[in-house]
């Protein structure tokens, strides 16, 4: 596989001395989705601005198709898209008009069918003469994401694109986001919704505190990192833990009739053939079991306590 | 070069000034007029002709020049201070355009209104006065470089700007006087020797002196040295911007 945005050791430092990036080494692959998952605060946005060309980097180098986005910038930045995290628009300009200036400003000539088709792609067709102020949130929004595209990049880096966006619209962006992907794009996107990028992304990077934990396969850091949780519900409730369960890692829910036991199921032994004996020869009756995986969820907020444990 | 982008900005910017007609064109339009019923007629006609100039037809350049000054500041500076306002500007940041690209669209797009404003005001002027234009290339050549160079010059101030007030500050405290004091409705002749002196050092003097004379060969200093001013201030502005180029200052992090 060959990678199209190659980013190492990068670090960034603002002005008033505070470190967003900590030597960020990072390849992304041509063609995948790619999911940036961390805490408000963690540089998500600072990385992308970096790539983009908005904020310089303090150290480290960023290379996109080959090119060095600084000596070869206007190399890299043609094949770029950037939908930001903030609604920054013009209110008093059409959404045809704003789609025409950012197709230009990134030295496209013009291209109205190309235009046309992306406006409908976005179900914006029948706003284009709108003004913008006149625009709900969620059109605003995919407002941003056709100005990204209008220049028919091969790179889109997507900062929360779904945030302030209804169950119904980021289903129809993700739909789009997998039209794109088809076409050949690469695509970068940060989140908070963890389900989200369980759903979509190929791979999967967590940050926190200006560095990156893990890079991997979506489903290999689910793999490696997930824990398999035993459920185990109970005939009548306990009130507290029997003497002959003490060795076992168990939690009893609230109501006491269910236990959840957490185990690695790589290892050899899981555990979980001495812990029904146990039950049993504690004299508890069981009425149902069933196991469920940990979620990319958990994966992440384990990844970040740890990480700031051992920041702190 | 990356020609479609200056394309559209300075389309961009155009396309605001025309939408916002009245405030882009009428007003320096009404002000002129309001002008020269105060200075030109009202007033003008107890003062003497200057050099066989009347006084109303006298202070056309400096009218002229006030606006194309005050009009190119405000348009310039305002044109690159909203967008990183907003934060509109991180499209053009992150745009494959260079800084010299952006600051022609801009810039360029300025200086164009301050000079379609100042055809309005000459044409303003001439229902009140018969116009009489003895240099009309030398007029149009101090004409655009005044705006070029103004126009450069509230870009710059649009991109030290922190806030609104530093946007106004400079127009307001710095250009208003020296305007007002560079011999826009009087020549220097008229002021006391001291205060003759103290003028030479009013850039805008060498402008409105130069101006005046490509209208009717009459100038407080010489026509030469009115062009070189003028042609430093360029130079300035440019070397400025040259080096906001280079640093990235106040447009990145
Ligand atoms: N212009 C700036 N000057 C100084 N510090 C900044 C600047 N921009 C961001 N920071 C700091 O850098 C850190 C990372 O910010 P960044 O916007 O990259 O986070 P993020 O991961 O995108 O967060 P969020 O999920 O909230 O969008 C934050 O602590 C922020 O305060
Ligand atoms: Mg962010």
């Amino acid at each position: 596989m060959s990678s199209i945005v190659s980013i190492s050791n990068l670090s960034k430092t603002y002005e008033g001395g505070f470190q967003a990036l900590k030597n960020v080494s990072l390849d992304i692959q041509r063609g995948e989705i790619l999911a940036l998952l961390g805490p408000n605060g963690a540089g998500k946005t600072t990385l992308i601005s970096i790539i983009c060309g908005i904020v310089n980097p303090s150290q480290g180098t960023v290379s996109v198709d080959g090119c060095d986005i600084i000596k070869d910038y206007r190399l890299t930045r043609e094949r770029i898209g950037l939908v930001p995290q903030e609604l920054t628009l013009g209110a008093f300009e059409s959404v045809w008009d704003t789609f025409c200036f950012s197709r230009g400003l990134f030295g496209k000539k013009p291209n109205p069918q190309y235009l046309e088709q992306l406006l409908k792609d976005l179900s914006l067709w029948e706003k284009r003469n709108e003004m913008i102020m006149n625009l709900s949130g969620g059109m605003k929004r995919r407002v941003l994401i056709g100005k990204a595209l209008a220049h028919e990049p091969m790179i889109l880096f997507l900062d929360e694109p779904t945030a302030g966006v209804d169950v119904e619209l980021r289903k129809d962006m993700w739909a789009q986001v997998e039209r794109l992907r088809k076409a050949g794009v690469t695509i970068i996107l940060t989140t908070h919704y963890i389900e989200e990028a369980e759903a979509i992304a190929d791979r999967v990077g967590v940050i926190n505190q200006g560095e990156l934990l893990v890079v991997d396969d979506k489903l290999a850091l689910m793999h490696k990192l997930g824990k398999r949780q035993l459920m185990i519900e109970l005939e009548s409730s306990i009130g507290s833990m029997p003497e002959a369960l003490a060795g076992f890692k168990l939690e009893i829910g609230t109501e006491g009739d269910q236990l959840t036991y957490t185990y690695d199921p790589h290892k050899a032994n899981t555990g979980i053939d001495e812990l029904l004996k146990a039950l049993t020869g504690a004299g508890l009756v069981i009425k149902d079991l069933h196991s469920v995986k940990t979620s990319l969820e958990e994966i992440f907020v384990n990844l970040v306590k740890a990480n700031g444990r051992s920041a702190a | 070069m990356n020609i479609h982008a200056i394309r559209v900005i300075y389309k961009y910017e155009m396309k605001r000034a025309f939408k916002t007609i009245a405030q882009s064109f009428a007003s320096p339009v009404i002000s002129t007029v309001l002008y020269f019923v105060v200075f030109g007629t009202a007033i003008g006609s107890r003062i003497d002709a200057i050099d066989n100039v009347s006084y109303g037809l006298f202070i056309v350049p400096g009218l002229v020049m006030l606006t194309v000054l005050s009009q190119s500041l405000a348009n310039a500076s305002f044109g690159i201070y909203f967008p990183r306002f907003t934060g509109q500007i991180y499209e053009v940041l992150s745009a494959p355009v260079s800084f010299v690209e952006i600051v022609t669209g801009y810039v360029g797009a300025a200086a164009t209104k301050s000079f379609l404003i100042a055809l309005i005001i000459l044409a303003t002027a001439s229902f009140f006065v018969e116009m009489r234009i003895d240099h009309p290339f030398l007029m149009l050549a101090f004409l655009i470089l005044t705006c070029i160079s103004f126009s450069l010059f509230g870009f710059i101030i649009g991109l030290w700007a922190s806030d609104f007030e530093k946007l106004q500050i400079i127009p307001l405290l710095v250009i208003t006087p020296l305007v007002f004091l560079g011999g826009t409705f009087y020549t220097i002749e008229m002021l006391p020797p001291v205060w003759q002196t103290i003028s030479l050092f009013n850039p805008v003097v060498y402008l409105v002196s130069g101006f005046r004379w490509s209208f009717f060969e009459v100038s407080d200093v010489s026509v030469g040295l009115s062009l070189s001013m003028v042609l430093l201030f360029l130079l300035i502005c440019l070397l400025i911007i040259g080096w906001m180029f280079k640093t990235g200052y106040r447009l990145k992090q």
